[in-house]
């Protein structure tokens, strides 16, 4: 486990996405899914985007899923950042479908492909806030 | 729904200097604008009823345009303030003309300004924009402006093969273009090899593939096509405008290499009756060189994934099939932010006007422009004529 500079501002959490923060903290990725059609989403939701019903339930994901795009970033966004240098950041696609915005860590930046599987990793910022990340998943 | 195709036109149109203007605030910096495009169409403050700007990112104000006005001594009858970030420009050009066609006000003055470089040093504002990112679900990856183009990069390469030298030609165009225009912030002409082998900001995207950091500001004055006689300069014409909008964060998108130009720029050609093949000037939205090969594809100039090879062998240079940005576009005219667009279509008004000197297209009779913002959020497209046909 490591512990973010102070510089970097930490999530703060809102109802809507408490539930998705308390799993992080447990290192568990939280989706929301809805009872009437199944359909899967990230970030969380009032409602269902695909059925618009209001019976959206959280469900543990499998923290498995692919890189659907990713950059090497080597200006970084603000000197919180500059010690992370070169860090990936990567559009990932869960394997219930969702995608969402996260970095690829504990691996060489160049070896970071599009299609590349990933598995979920937490990284402690805080006693409250863990960070969801990914790492190549072993065969 | 009633069609807007030829019923407004644009009669004034100015920039103020650009680039490095330390002198000038950003609220100067606007009304410079404003007053020098009522100047060009030759009428007085007086005259404007309607007022459209987009806030300063510097020197914000909570009813931005009302201080204008208040600024001014305008005492408009519709007067509003537009926010949809590279699209604004034409986003507000859209509800002018809406506004003029439904009787709202008569005369519109659209004044766009910001002094990005000089009000806000560089690293603070490339700092500030940051904060584009979802606070919770995007800005703790540390993601700057330019990696989140650079994500719509990589799909695209992946995708379809384009490379990093067909990215760099776009940044070439645009400065060979900059070279002409004695206007332009950055002028010296680069090559393909000086993009490829600047520095990498964000992978695929180098220094020289990402827009400038700028102050400026341009104002437009628009009235109806019955009035649009009654000006100096020949009215340029909006015959087509349409609208898409996709998502806010990039996270969120539906689709990386497909953009909803492809809907803004439907909308428009069905309403001006007119297609790609009919377009002698585009000033398109580059903000990343990626950007432009997919608003290429998007908005019908070639087929999508052809992107990187139709901007190859001066294609999109001034000679070439179709010129692009020949003002410099945001790669190296200017680039103050949200005003960015009002660049292109103040260029496109001096195309339509034959008033570009070394770099005038031939011919020029239909513009096309395009703005998008956010990160390929929200799209805007125009096509303006010199008659309405």
């Amino acid at each position: 486990m490591m512990t973010a500079p102070l510089a970097k501002a930490l999530p703060v959490p809102t109802g809507e996405t408490q539930p998705f923060w308390e799993g992080c903290r447990n290192h568990a990725l939280r989706i929301q899914q809805c009872s009437a059609c199944g359909h899967y989403q990230f970030y969380p939701r009032l409602y269902c985007t695909a059925c618009m019903s209001e019976q959206v339930e959280w469900v543990r994901a499998s923290g498995r899923g692919t890189v659907l795009s990713f950059t090497v970033v080597y200006r970084p966004v603000t000197k919180a950042f500059a010690e992370d240098v070169p860090y990936v950041v990567a559009l990932v696609t869960l394997e219930e479908g969702p995608q969402l915005m996260s970095n690829i860590v504990e691996c060489d930046p160049e070896q970071v492909a599009i299609g590349m599987p990933v598995e979920s990793v937490f990284e402690d910022w805080s006693e409250d806030i863990a960070v969801l990340k990914f790492r190549p998943a072993l065969a | 729904m009633e069609s807007l195709r030829g019923k407004v036109a644009i009669v004034g149109a100015a920039d103020t200097e650009v680039g490095v203007v330390p002198h000038m605030s950003a609220t100067q910096l606007y009304v410079k604008a404003a007053r020098s495009a009522l100047e060009d169409a030759g009428i007085t403050k007086d005259e404007v009823d309607g007022l459209i700007t987009c806030n300063s990112f510097v020197e914000p104000y909570m009813y931005h345009a009302e201080m204008i006005a208040e600024y001014m001594q305008i005492f408009p009858r519709y007067c509003l303030n537009v926010a949809t970030g590279g699209g604004t420009t034409l986003a507000i050009l859209h509800h002018a003309a809406a506004a003029i066609t439904s009787g709202m006000c008569h005369t519109v003055l659209v004044t766009m300004a910001d002094n990005m470089l000089s009000g806000l040093s560089r690293d603070r504002a490339i700092e500030a924009m940051s904060t584009a990112g979802h606070a919770q679900f995007e800005r703790p990856y540390g993601p700057p402006i330019p990696a989140f183009y650079a994500l719509i990069a990589q799909a695209h390469m992946h995708a379809y093969g384009t490379t990093s030298e067909q990215l760099a030609a776009v940044a070439v165009a645009c400065r060979r273009h900059a070279s002409m225009n004695p206007a332009a912030q950055m002028r010296d002409p680069i090559t393909i090899d000086d993009v490829v082998n600047s520095k990498m900001i964000a992978s695929p995207l180098h220094l020289l593939d990402c827009s400038l950091v700028s102050d400026g500001g341009a104002a437009l004055i628009l009235t109806s096509a019955e009035r649009a006689g009654d000006f100096p300069y020949p009215p340029v014409y909006m015959l087509g405008v349409g609208e898409g909008h996709s998502h806010e964060h990039i996270s969120q998108a539906r689709n990386l290499t497909t953009s909803a130009a492809k809907e803004a720029g439907e909308r428009a050609y069905a309403m001006a009756g007119l297609g790609p093949e009919d377009i002698d000037v585009a000033e398109l939205y580059d903000c990343f060189t990626p950007v432009v090969v997919i608003e290429l594809e998007d908005l019908g100039f070639c087929p999508k994934g052809e992107g990187g090879r139709f901007v190859e062998g001066g294609r999109i240079e001034l000679g070439g099939e179709l010129p692009v940005n020949t003002h410099g576009g945001l790669m190296s005219h200017c680039h103050p932010g949200h005003p960015g667009s009002m660049f292109s279509v103040t260029e496109a008004v001096f195309q339509l006007r034959g008033a570009c000197g070394s770099r005038q297209v031939k011919d020029a009779n239909i513009a096309f422009v395009h703005a998008q913002g956010g990160i390929m959020s929200t799209h805007c497209s125009m096509i303006l004529g010199k008659e309405v046909g």
